[in-house]
């Protein structure tokens, strides 16, 4: 199969987790839309690797899937907290901040 | 196809050039150990001497061992050791050395420092008034900043793609944490930390998949190979534009630029005081630096493609903070602000794409560092009851009642507005300078006409404070401790120093700006 495809459904999936991001309103779903995002781009690095001929995109894939799983667990932590007080995981909810 | 079989070379580690960086994530380490083996009440005071032990001693490892070997590249060129890299990471030191000391604050709050006790503890919730009864410190905050400190060193030295993205979420990851933490307002800090961390997340997933087309165009995630494939032309052009386009997202978030600016007012008004000294300081220095790389050693020849990109950029940045500056009625958020206006004066630097683009900015970040951070540590001293006075209304006539704390808080606005005889104006004329050599002179143009208005808000701060009466229910002044007050006499000394004998700083950031790929 062609590895080209495989740059073509990283695209994709990076645009839905982009989009996920803007429209979603749960903290969780937006997280996970953010998950996606990053594993779009390893999805990417890997195909590029297979292309270009070269094994760092496949050691960047390893890294950045060691940083996302860090990233869940101070993105969990946050949104958790914020859960506990409020009762909701909603980021319309949370307003506080403004002008 | 023929399968990858590529051979993984054993890394050679330059130990003497990555000490200050070891030195800094060895004493992280060391303090994550203290929280788990030593009793409560010991361990504030072990993690304070800890901490500022630990910044001391990588500072001296940075001047000893980086001098003479200026321009090398360590851990198999991974991480690149030349003059800005020395410049930078010697200035994120020093500047969280002195947020460090703000951290370290505990007589200005009634209940303790600037921290919750437990963050973990719902607000208002009765293990919470326990835990603050009990007069309970969180000092997990200490290695926390140092795990930041050192992603930021990573940061400027980074010499991949890799590198690069791994060490911007060390710098990140603990911050989120950080700015969720303060003892006061904490509905709005956690508020805070959560938008923090879903936009920063989001441009760091830009910023990974803009690594990735440029890694898919050049097959080299080393920023010397990216360069080294601009001169061959490999074609896909599309894939370096539209890659190039998403790193600078990234970056532009973290710097504030906008339209990537929104969470800055926010996360600075949530996040504990201490903090946001030193993310507007250190955190603006250490993505500085990682910008000025990438786009001067891997980008550097393709920059008749970037370079209108920072102008349309840079131009709303100065003109968006200025603007908006002068309708806030909130002094941290006009602060906040006043520190995207600023972004937008440094990326005028920036966008000379010069050598004497790089000494200013290096230069500009430097005094910038140490009058934000000045700033926000007086923040912390007007205080209603237990939380800050943070309205401007609550500012009037403070020249009269705390003239001391008046006067050293309008060196800093004087220097951020660029008056003369301070850091700030050296800052300003030497990035002006530069984009009028680098043939960027109506960026100039914009930015003096919008400091000029960006001075407005400034002096309307010490217009409240010297020319108006104090309200009737003043709030009350704090008398900050030994540490906090020696970082504000420090930050007001270099503000004025570097504004009245810039020469040994410039001559500095000039000897070091020079990148090695």
């Amino acid at each position: 199969m062609n590895p080209e495809n495989y740059l073509y459904l990283a695209t994709i999936l990076f645009v839905i987790g982009a989009v996920g991001v803007l429209v979603r309103r749960n903290a969780i779903v937006v997280f996970m839309c953010i998950e996606l995002m990053l594993n779009a781009s390893n999805l990417a690095f890997v195909s590029f690797a297979r292309l270009n001929g070269n094994i760092d995109g496949q050691v960047v894939a390893f890294f950045v899937m060691v940083v996302a799983a860090a990233e869940v667990v101070i993105g969990l932590a946050i949104i958790v907290t914020i859960f506990r007080t409020r009762r909701s995981a909603s980021v319309d909810d949370p307003n506080l901040l403004k002008l | 196809m023929s399968l990858l079989v590529e051979q993984f070379d054993t890394p050679s580690i330059e130990y003497q050039l990555l000490a200050p960086l070891l030195i800094v994530f060895g004493g992280a380490i060391v303090g994550v150990l203290v929280e788990a083996f030593f009793p409560r009440r010991a361990r504030r005071d072990i993690q304070l001497t800890l901490s500022l032990l630990t910044l001391i001693a990588a500072f001296v490892a940075l001047i000893v061992w980086s001098r003479p070997d200026l321009g090398q590249t360590a851990a198999s060129g991974n991480v690149v050791i030349d003059g800005p890299a020395v410049f930078f990471q010697g200035t994120i030191l020093i500047l969280s050395l002195l947020a460090f000391l703000l951290f370290s604050e505990r007589g200005v709050d009634s209940a303790g420092d600037a921290f919750a006790s437990s963050a973990a503890t719902i607000p208002g919730s009765s293990s919470e008034r326990e835990l603050v009864a009990a007069r309970v410190l969180q000092t997990e905050v200490w290695p926390l900043a140092l795990f930041s400190v050192g992603g930021m060193m990573m940061f400027v030295a980074a010499n991949d793609l890799l590198t690069f993205f791994v060490a911007l979420e060390v710098m990140s990851l603990p911050l989120y944490l950080l700015v969720g933490m303060a003892r006061r307002r904490r509905l709005l800090s956690q508020e805070a930390a959560l938008k923090y961390f879903l936009l920063g997340s989001f441009s760091s997933a830009f910023l990974l998949f803009g690594s990735a087309l440029l890694f898919g165009y050049s097959g080299s995630i080393s920023f010397g190979g990216i360069h080294d494939s601009l001169s061959t032309g490999v074609g896909l052009d599309p894939l370096l534009l539209i890659g190039t386009g998403f790193v600078a997202i990234g970056l532009f978030f973290k710097v504030g630029a906008v339209p990537f600016h929104s969470w800055i007012p926010d996360v600075y008004q949530g996040a504990p005081t201490p903090v946001t000294a030193f993310m507007a300081s250190a955190t603006k220095v250490a993505a500085f630096g990682a910008m000025l790389r990438l786009f001067y050693v891997a980008l550097g020849d393709y920059d008749w493609n970037w370079r209108p990109m920072f102008w349309v950029v840079t131009i709303a940045t100065i003109v968006v903070g200025s603007v908006l500056a002068i309708t806030q009625t909130d002094i941290k958020r006009m602060l906040a602000y006043s520190s995207v206006a600023q972004a937008g004066f440094i990326l005028t630097g920036v966008t000379a794409a010069s050598g004497s683009g790089l000494s200013s900015s290096m230069f500009y970040l430097a005094s910038y560092g140490f009058a934000t951070i000045g700033a926000f540590a007086l923040v912390s001293l007007v205080r209603d009851g237990t939380s800050e006075a943070t309205h401007l209304s609550r500012w009037a006539g403070l020249g009269r009642r705390a003239p001391v704390l008046a006067g050293t808080l309008s060196i800093f606005l004087l220097s951020f507005a660029g008056i003369p005889l301070t850091s700030g104006f050296i800052g300003k004329f030497l990035v002006f300078e530069a984009a009028i050599d680098g043939g960027a002179t109506p960026l100039v143009i914009v930015g003096a006409v919008f400091s000029a208005v960006a001075a407005f808000f400034y002096v309307r701060v010490m217009v409240l404070m010297y020319f108006s009466d104090p309200p009737a229910d003043a709030p009350p002044i704090a008398v900050p401790s030994a540490l906090p007050a020696l970082a504000i006499a420090v930050c007001a000394a270099a503000t004025i120093a570097l504004g009245v004998f810039p020469g040994p700083v410039i001559d500095l950031a000039q000897e070091a700006a020079a990148f090695v790929r």
